[in-house]
Order: C-alpha cells, then sequence, then structure tokens
C-alpha cells in the first residue's frame, strides 16, 4: 500500500519554485502567513478593484487573468500555470487588484495573506529583501513577456508594412 | 579560414536550377483567412523529393515567382503540398489558384533542417503562427521515426486561436502516444480554454532533459531569438538550436544575392541554420 505524507505548509512552500531553495528560517515565517485552498472550475481567486489582501502560489489546475471589455465580454491577457504565483499587486500600495484571476479547472494554491507577510517583510527587512528578490524576477519576467506581445509578433506582414 | 558554421548543402539543393517544371493544383484546401495550403503534382515526370526544411519558388506565369517552404510529408512523395500566406501580389495569385490551375515550380532548394542530429535524443520543434508549416515536415518524420527519438515536443505559439495554423492536425497530435503539444495563443476572448502568453514560457516546462535536447525553431525572428535564449537559460546547448531564416528570395540558388544575411545567402546557405551561425547576425540593425 503506498504511503502518503502530509506535507506541513512550510514545506510545500520551500517545493514551490517561487520560494524553492529559500532559508527554511524564512519559510517557517512565511508558513504562518499561508494556507492551503481550492477553487472549483470557474470561480474567482479574486477580482479586480478588490483588495490585493491574499495572492497565491499555484500547485494545480490553470488560472486566467482577464479583463472585462463593454461589448467584448472577458478577455484573457494572460494564462498561469502550476508553479506560478497569482497576483503581483499586493507588493505595493494600493494593494488592490488589476484584474480578475479566474479558476481554469480545479485549482490547489497556498494562499498567502500579504497583509501578514508584508507586515513581517516590513519588522525583518533582511527577510523582506530575500522574499523581494523573489518577486521582481517574476515581476521582470512578466513585464518582458507582456513587451513581446505588444509587438504583435505574429502579425501579418501586410499588417506592419512588409508585404512582398 | 572562416569560422562560420554551415551545414552540409545536399544534392537536391543543387539540382534546381532556374527551369521550372509545371505542376498542376490538385487539391486547394483553406487553413486561415489569408493562407491555403495546395498539393500539387508534375505534370511530367516523377513527383518532387525533398528533405524536411527545403522550399521551392512557385511561379504564377504572367504575375511573378516567390519562395515558398514545402510543409507536407517527405515519406510521401505523392503531392508537393505547400502553404502559403497571402501578402503580396504573387502570393495573393498562389493562394487564388483553382483545383486544376498550373504554375511553375523550381526545387526542392535549400538546406533542411538536421533531423538526424534528433536520433536518440528529445526533440522539441518551436513554430510561430505560420512558421508552423516549413516544421511540419520534421514532424511527420519524427512520427516516422518515433521508436528512434526519446520524445517529441511541439511548441507552438500563435497570436489568436482564429490564427492557430493546421488545428485539427495539432488536436490530433496532442492525442498521439509520445508526442506532447503545447498550444499558447498571444490573445483571446472567453470561448478560448487554452494557454495565453508567449511562447518562450512553454519551453522550460515542456523539457524533458535540456542536455539531450535538440530544437527545431521557426517563427518571427524576435520570437526564434527570445526562445533560443529561452533553451539556453534552461540548459540546452545552443549548437543544439536550429532555425530557418526568412529573407526576401529571388533566384533561390544563391546567384542574386537578394537574400544575403551578412556572409550567407539564405537560399543557398540555409535557410535551416545552426544557431551559433547566425545568432550575431540576428542583432545587427544593417542587416
Amino acid at each position: 500500500m503506498a504511503e502518503s505524507k502530509i506535507h506541513s505548509i512550510a514545506e510545500i512552500l520551500a517545493a514551490h519554485p517561487c520560494f524553492a531553495g529559500l532559508d527554511p528560517a524564512i519559510t517557517d515565517l512565511l508558513g504562518g502567513c499561508a494556507s492551503n485552498v481550492h477553487f472549483a472550475n470557474g470561480r474567482y481567486l479574486f477580482k479586480a478593484e478588490e483588495a490585493a489582501d491574499t495572492f497565491y502560489l499555484l500547485r494545480g489546475g490553470d488560472v486566467a487573468l482577464e479583463l472585462r471589455m463593454p461589448g467584448r465580454g472577458r478577455l484573457t491577457v494572460q494564462t498561469l500555470h502550476p508553479g506560478q504565483v497569482v497576483g503581483a499587486s499586493w507588493i505595493l500600495p494600493p494593494y488592490r487588484w488589476r484584474f480578475d484571476a479566474r479558476a481554469v479547472g480545479d485549482v490547489r494554491a497556498t494562499g498567502i495573506d500579504a497583509a501578514c507577510l508584508r507586515g513581517k517583510c516590513d519588522d525583518d527587512p533582511s527577510m523582506g529583501y530575500q522574499v523581494m528578490q523573489r518577486f521582481l524576477p517574476i515581476v521582470a519576467e512578466r513585464l518582458q513577456t507582456t513587451r513581446l506581445r505588444l509587438i504583435d509578433l505574429y502579425a501579418p506582414p501586410a499588417e506592419v508594412g512588409n508585404a512582398l | 579560414m572562416s569560422d562560420v558554421q554551415t551545414l552540409d548543402r545536399p544534392q537536391a539543393a543543387q539540382s534546381g536550377g532556374m527551369l521550372p517544371s509545371i505542376y498542376e493544383v490538385r487539391r486547394r484546401r483553406r487553413e486561415l483567412a489569408d493562407c491555403v495550403t495546395l498539393e500539387m503534382a508534375p505534370l511530367e515526370g516523377a513527383p518532387l523529393s525533398f528533405a524536411p526544411g527545403q522550399f521551392t519558388m512557385l511561379y504564377v506565369h504572367g504575375v511573378g515567382e516567390i519562395a515558398v517552404s514545402i510543409s507536407g510529408n517527405p515519406g510521401n512523395g505523392e503531392a508537393l503540398v505547400q502553404t502559403v500566406r497571402s501578402v503580396g501580389a504573387v502570393s495573393k495569385a498562389v493562394c487564388g489558384l483553382a483545383e486544376g490551375a498550373r504554375l511553375g515550380v523550381r526545387g526542392p532548394l535549400g538546406v533542411p533542417w538536421p533531423v538526424e542530429q534528433a536520433l536518440g535524443k528529445h526533440l522539441m520543434v518551436v513554430a510561430g503562427g505560420l512558421g508552423l508549416a516549413p516544421t511540419r515536415p520534421i514532424i511527420y518524420w519524427a512520427l516516422a521515426n518515433r521508436d528512434r527519438l526519446k520524445s517529441i515536443s511541439i511548441v507552438y505559439g500563435t497570436r489568436s486561436p482564429d490564427q492557430i495554423l493546421y488545428a485539427p492536425q495539432l488536436l490530433g497530435w496532442s492525442n498521439t502516444e509520445g508526442l506532447q503539444v503545447g498550444i499558447t495563443v498571444d490573445r483571446a476572448g472567453e470561448d478560448w480554454t487554452g494557454r495565453v502568453g508567449v511562447v518562450t514560457e512553454l519551453i522550460a516546462p515542456m523539457l524533458h532533459d535540456p542536455a539531450e535536447t535538440v530544437a527545431m525553431l521557426c517563427g518571427p525572428e524576435i520570437m526564434m531569438r527570445f526562445a533560443a535564449d529561452a533553451l539556453a537559460d534552461a540548459g540546452v546547448s545552443q549548437d543544439d538550436v536550429y532555425l530557418s531564416l526568412e529573407r526576401n528570395m529571388k533566384c533561390g540558388i544563391g546567384w542574386c544575392g537578394h537574400c544575403q544575411l551578412g556572409p550567407h545567402l539564405l537560399c543557398r546557405d540555409g535557410p535551416v541554420f545552426a544557431y551559433p551561425a547566425v545568432r550575431d547576425l540576428m542583432t545587427v540593425w544593417e542587416l
């Protein structure tokens, strides 16, 4: 019979790509702000303009970041997948989400209380620096990929003045 | 002595010459709003034999000639299969050819994908937009040689769900054992349940063993640059990355110089190159 092991929140955090390799003392501290959550397909993790009080480390299922546009319905601006982080607006004021985050399939995630984490980062700037070092690459990568999409890479040549 | 790395040129690439053979359109299939696939057969002689990655010059009488990659199955020589997007006068004329119409064909031309390099390794094909057409023969080849490859991954990015080329075939491949297909689009509405994002984001999650992977890239040049970087970041050797470049080709056999990229004539020395051979040229503004 296969053995199943129950992992502590700190172990789950340490295994997630976002926090892998972080000082165990810090993941223990982070664990105090974290809890495991589940969202059924179609449920929203958060909606635009709500307070950015919890962000998520995605462990299973996918999440669509969306905007609602009058007359055009929901537009998906990006999808996020296991191993990725859902939400970055918790880092900076005014701590409000800019997009809707919808579960695509059943989502398993670790939710992190943003106010709790911000408080711990304020109390321990060394820890805060290490946490920010984990989030800055995520934000930078999303900026870079967004820029690539702005180029409209796949536009037909006729649309970019290169029809031969 | 030049330190530029080039690939061996097959005999077939040297035999195209300037004289077109007359072909007839046997079947025409619309792929996208501005894109059709033609299946053509020669009026005389044997069907054209080609290697994945090669192209032909298609000549519409009285209109002109363009270079088009071959997108059919190299193991099935019955018809010459090519997918064309209508962007200019000649490509518009090619796309407008009806079944039974005749056109001139020169080729096959160019250096093919070095598919044998992938034998015994993981093969990853990264394609963007219409770049799936020149890579489709690799996929046919890989499927025919599945037992000799560790795995086959297709990473495909395009503008929007309605711009997915060969969509039914991609769906079929995604249900094929031993073949992993990842599709992402730049933008999507609420009826799309797949990925939205840049194709480079799919590369690392779909790699099995970077040190044992050969990657072949085709798409917009910027996409290929970033894809090559993503592969390198994930641990794939740049020597194992190949890409297909595109420039305005006129003669197709290295005479006219229209498709020059630094020391290379793409029609003759390419279009397929090992990445290290062209990496630095791809960031030179004047080229």
